[in-house]
């Protein structure tokens, strides 16, 4: 016991407690994975001297936290999930924060066709003719959510061994398909960071119905009172501010551009960044 | 070899990150146990020692509580001290705090049961001297557990293990932020999302010598004190 109570009194010892000035913010771990946030917030840290609690989950528990008042803002991706949201008065002040798009992935063979196909509805439908692995993220995320949606447009309601739903993140989701040879969606960002591709490779892309905005939203203090709306709009007003925008669309992996600010111009007309975000290929 | 290479580089490097996030798994974890410890040394011994009405059922529950799943734990916890939650107004929801919580109440039972089974023997071996002494039962109890303290920290450091290496709780609870809630196990985790399975392989070796160098610790002193009562 003693012996725990010295190991316990050295560890504390070592390290110090955090700031007081903090905001929660609930978001994706397509974001998070893409290193953006390690990228982004020690800046705006540095500036306002606001430390930034970033719980990356997916979209459907993101918006779950921030309902319970468990988060002061949120940062995610899927609009008709977001615009939910803010018609039952729970998240105040949505803005478009950037976007990317959403990438049709597979084995390098390529045994459905996918990349010769037009659009990504015609990649879907090729994957479910030729019954090829497809991995879902069956989490209820931006991702997921996005992609039944996409079937539903194709018309056809995946199921069957070739369709897989793994209840998992986006990384976990590229690692079986890499494992196993299976063709899956991501958001390019994940993709672009990710470090197992395996054979895996970028198939389709460049669809506007792939296009996928990010937005920040926080939550109503009318709800929830004990939130820190000061600070969370801080952060709200700095992450569309010129400079945070400029620093969002210099963030690169592999000199290729992950996300495309937006917040001036919230209306991009296709899922392609005006400026770059470059085709793989 | 290359994995191994880059564990011991980790470790020689001793990045600032990574000192503090291993350092955060052992405030977390060593905390957890103290505290888990506090009421099941005392509640274990006592299920050893007396009898009373249900102690049968009590014993039955805590030992089928030793596999309670850490995600449910995790869930439990999540629940009471969100916002929605009995607890929220505390706002230790996605903290270290939460994280103890969760893993105390995660060890707790593994820690009765283990300090249960190491009383026993003690208790028969002693439980008749005792009664014609006729101590005190705080007396009785710190006696036995003074006697089987080896035994004891045996089962301390079952619970300090299973805490040590659990995720599903603490990735829930904590939220994994960078910085102030992310440990070793999340941080394996997230590395292996991101397909980085060397780097969480290599976070993984570092856990593991982590372990054995507490665990090396601990026998080293409990069986010089053996020595020590030994000789004396």
């Amino acid at each position: 016991m003693r012996l725990v109570l010295a190991l316990i009194l050295v560890v504390y010892g070592t390290f110090s407690n955090a700031s007081e000035r903090f905001i929660t913010i609930a978001s994706t771990t397509s974001t998070q994975n893409s290193g953006l946030y390690d990228y982004l917030l020690p800046i705006f840290t540095a500036t306002t001297g606001i430390e930034v609690r970033v719980v990356a989950v997916g979209t459907g528990q993101a918006l779950k936290i921030a309902q319970n008042g468990d988060a002061d803002a949120l940062l995610v991706h899927h609009r008709p999930s977001e615009d939910a949201f803010l018609a039952m008065g729970y998240g105040i002040e949505r803005r478009d924060v950037m976007y990317n798009d959403f990438i049709i992935v597979g084995p390098k063979a390529d045994p459905a066709g996918v990349s010769n196909q037009e659009n990504a509805i015609n990649g879907l439908e090729a994957i479910a003719q030729h019954a090829s692995l497809f991995i879902s993220r069956g989490d209820e995320s931006g991702t997921h959510k996005r992609e039944s949606e996409m079937w539903a447009l194709a018309g056809i309601s995946p199921n069957g061994d070739w369709y897989r739903e793994i209840g998992a993140g986006m990384g976990a989701a590229l690692n079986m398909a890499s494992s196993v040879d299976a063709y899956t969606i991501s958001d390019r960002g994940t993709w672009l960071s990710f470090n197992n591709k395996g054979t895996l490779e970028m198939l389709l892309a460049g669809d506007a119905a792939l296009f996928n905005p990010y937005g920040i939203i926080l939550v109503n203090p009318q709800k929830h009172p004990h939130v820190k709306i000061d600070l969370a709009r801080t952060f709200s007003d700095w992450i569309v501010s010129d400079e945070a925008q400029k620093i969002i669309g210099a963030f690169t992996i592999q000199n290729m551009q992950l996300f495309c600010p937006n917040a001036k111009s919230p209306k991009a007309s296709d899922g392609v960044c005006p400026t770059s975000v470059p085709m793989q290929k | 070899m290359t994995i191994l290479g880059q564990a011991a580089e980790l470790v020689v490097s001793a990045d600032a990150e990574l000192v503090g996030i291993v350092g955060l798994s052992l405030r977390v974890s060593l905390t957890a146990t103290l505290i888990a410890s506090l009421f099941a040394i005392p509640l274990g011994a006592a299920l050893a020692i007396w009898q009373f009405p249900f102690r049968q059922v009590l014993i039955v529950i805590s030992t089928s509580l030793m596999a309670l799943p850490p995600v449910v734990v995790g869930l439990i916890i999540y629940l009471l001290l969100s916002r929605a939650g009995p607890l929220g107004h505390y706002g230790i929801l996605f903290t270290p705090t939460a994280m103890i919580i969760a893993q105390s109440v995660l060890i707790f039972p593994i820690v009765l049961a283990l300090t249960r089974e190491a009383i026993l023997p003690v208790n028969r071996d002693y439980k008749n001297l005792l009664d014609a002494w006729d101590v005190s039962p705080v007396q009785r109890l710190k006696t036995l557990i003074w006697d089987a303290r080896f035994a004891v920290v045996t089962g301390l450091l079952a619970g300090f293990g299973r805490a040590l290496a659990e995720v599903g709780a603490v990735i829930i609870v904590g939220g994994n932020i960078a910085g102030f809630t992310r440990v070793m196990t999340t941080t394996i985790a997230l590395e292996t999302s991101k397909g980085n399975l060397e780097l969480a392989l290599a976070l993984g070796i570092v856990l593991l010598s982590i372990a054995i160098l507490i665990n090396a610790l601990i026998h080293w002193i409990s069986s010089f004190g053996q020595k020590y009562q030994v000789s004396r």
